[in-house]
């Protein structure tokens, strides 16, 4: 196997609050991974740290061989245009309709035809069913359809790794298991390596993926769903067993 | 009969110790305990039927009351079904926060001239970023979205056009009018044309244009960004490999400098309409002598100054927008405060440039 994420003894701090401490994750290409962790562990942090958005005080992350944390403007992009993102909000740009915030990343990045690239994004609104919402702009859509839309721009340019921050959070149960079903059918058909922020229980035990779970900025257990339920660890096992006293 | 009363060194509580009698017998209970000497004490609980909260803090709490007096305390008999209330209100050991160490006066002053130095440096750095962004995007424009250009000139100039034009309009009006009763005591009306046409063209023309603007579009320019920021939306920009403010800054930069001076040239003609309106209908002055008065006092040089003042506006107010915006902060109140502090900021500026203009023209 590839590797797709290999990170080494990350720290990153806010001021003198530091989020992050010696972490230590690895990620192979095709992977479903799930970092998870209570409110405030770390995990979006991680998830920010690894596609650029807030440098590291220190340690390494290589993100598809690139050295992520000292990546220079020029060559930044390089790497980018190979990852999609999907923000916990969607991120949409609220002043583009939804077709031209799916457009963007082609227009941007590729010199397609704009036929083909309408084509390119009707397809990708289909995939998502919302190809009744190509004219429509973000604030015209509900909750779940935004994140739908922005799993569609994150999928876009067909990246090899796809980031998402809490995709399933505020949903009703059926549009979350519809969102989970659409990254499940991505990383199976596509071959898509998913990397996930979440803390609901329904959502890991339906993708099934390798957990990295933190806590208090550090990594406390690396395993399997099933692995996760047997745990005894302290910080574990209350979150697989949510009410229940471990005897 | 209240609920609390002694019997020697026995404090038996009854019926309900909740929110609305415990002040009454809080003032009892200390009472009590003053007036005696300082001994063992019991408090029987085995009456009391009902315990909010409060109550329950209270009790807890009473052991270290008393002890405050110099006498022992102890709780005895707390009923059954009061058991998990009185447990569940338990304020336990609770640490209080030191609090922040002070600053001094030299100290808060070194504070803020640090603060400030370090708000002007990121200042600078955004103002040369932005300038070279908008500079060099004029040959290569990748990162930059093809309408955006169109769509922020046709918000910044076309749909400015018709307030400005009211304002501007009213202004020369005004100004004719005030100017007017001056020198009428003189015998010089028509020199009130004199005074429009240079008056308008160096000065009030390009200033009430960028004040307008600022407070128009300015307002709006930090308002999106920092909404922006708060949605999301820039880092989602960064993470598709677009620069954020090559693609939302640079745009509106274009339209600003392109827009203003047009908007300026548009205001300068307004005004001269509005005061030769006045000197045709209050003043009595014949359209032709007015105009062509008007037209032999302005010189090209009071004009070229105006639209370069007005480029120059342009620049700082999208610039203090921009840095407003991404030093946004905080919810709605923070966009709120962006907002303000953008538009104060853009007015500060605009008058100082002006200060500089006239320093150096004139």
């Amino acid at each position: 196997m590839e590797t797709a994420i290999d990170i080494t003894q990350l720290c990153v701090a806010y001021g003198d609050t530091v989020v992050l401490d010696g972490v230590d994750a690895h990620i192979e290409k095709g992977d479903i991974a799930v970092i998870l962790g209570g409110s405030g562990c770390g995990k979006s942090t991680l998830l920010k740290s690894i596609i650029g958005l807030v440098e590291p005080r220190s340690g390494k992350i290589e993100v598809l061989g690139f050295d992520a944390a000292t990546l220079d403007e020029k060559t930044r992009p390089e790497l980018l245009v190979r990852l999609g993102v999907m923000f916990q909000y969607g991120a949409l740009l609220n002043s583009l309709t939804i077709a031209d915030n799916l457009a963007l990343p082609l227009e941007m990045h590729t010199d397609l035809s704009s036929e083909l690239i309408e084509a390119i994004v009707r397809t990708r609104l289909a995939s998502v069913s919302l190809s009744h919402a190509y004219d429509l702009f973000p604030n015209e859509l509900s909750g779940g359809m935004r994140k739908r839309a922005a799993l569609a721009r994150a999928m876009t340019l067909d990246p090899e790794i796809l980031f998402c921050d809490e995709p399933s959070a505020g949903l009703d149960p059926v549009t979350a298991a519809e969102i989970d079903e659409l990254l499940l059918t991505l990383n199976r058909e596509l071959g898509t390596t998913i990397v996930i922020v979440t803390h609901e229980l329904l959502s890991i035990s339906r993708l099934d993926g390798r957990l990295i779970m933190l806590d208090k900025g550090r990594v406390v257990f690396t395993g399997s769903v099933a692995e996760a339920h047997s745990s005894e660890h302290k910080t574990v096992y209350p979150f697989f067993h949510p009410g229940e006293n471990k005897t | 009969m209240s609920p609390v009363r002694s019997d020697g060194r026995t404090l038996v509580f009854s019926g309900a110790l909740d929110i609305g009698n415990l002040n009454q017998i809080d003032v009892e209970v200390q009472e009590l305990l003053q007036s005696a000497d300082p001994g063992e004490w019991v408090a029987e609980l085995g009456q009391l039927q009902h315990i909010d909260t409060a109550g329950a803090i209270f009790l807890h709490r009473l052991p270290t009351a008393a002890e405050a007096s110099g006498h022992r305390l102890q709780l005895q008999n707390l009923p059954e079904q009061l058991q998990p209330f009185f447990d569940f209100a338990d304020p336990g050991q609770q640490t209080v926060p030191e609090p922040a160490a002070k600053l001094s006066a030299l100290e808060s002053l070194g504070e803020s001239i640090s603060q400030f130095n370090a708000g002007a440096l990121d200042f600078l750095y955004l103002l040369s970023d932005l300038t070279y962004f908008a500079i060099h995007s004029i040959v290569h424009r990748g990162g930059i979205r093809r309408d955006s250009f169109v769509d922020q000139a046709y918000s910044i100039g076309a749909q400015a056009l018709p307030i400005i034009s009211l304002i501007i309009f009213l202004i020369g009006a005004v100004s004719a009018l005030q100017s007017a009763v001056q020198l009428r005591q003189f015998g010089a009306d028509i020199f009130v044309a004199d005074l429009l046409a240079i008056g308008i063209t160096r000065e009030l023309g390009p200033l009430m244009t960028a004040i307008m603007v600022s407070g128009r579009s300015g307002s709006a320019i930090a308002a999106e960004i920092a909404t922006m920021k708060f949605t999301e939306e820039l880092d989602a920009l960064r993470t598709m490999a677009l620069e954020p403010l090559r693609f939302v800054a640079v745009p509106k930069l274009w339209a600003m400098v392109i827009c203003m001076p047009l908007l300026t040239i548009m205001a300068d003609f307004v005004g001269i309409l509005g005061g030769t309106f006045v000197g045709i209908t209050s003043m009595g002055i014949a359209p032709t002598a007015f105009l062509t008065q008007v037209a032999s006092s302005l010189f090209l040089k009071d004009v070229l100054t105006g639209l370069t003042k007005s480029v120059f506006f342009a620049w700082i107010i999208t610039i203090i927008a921009v840095y407003r915006g991404l030093n946004f902060s905080g919810g709605a109140v923070g966009v709120g405060k962006a907002i303000t502090s953008s538009v104060v900021s853009s007015l500060v500026g605009i008058i100082i440039l002006d200060l500089l203009f006239n320093l150096l023209f004139y």
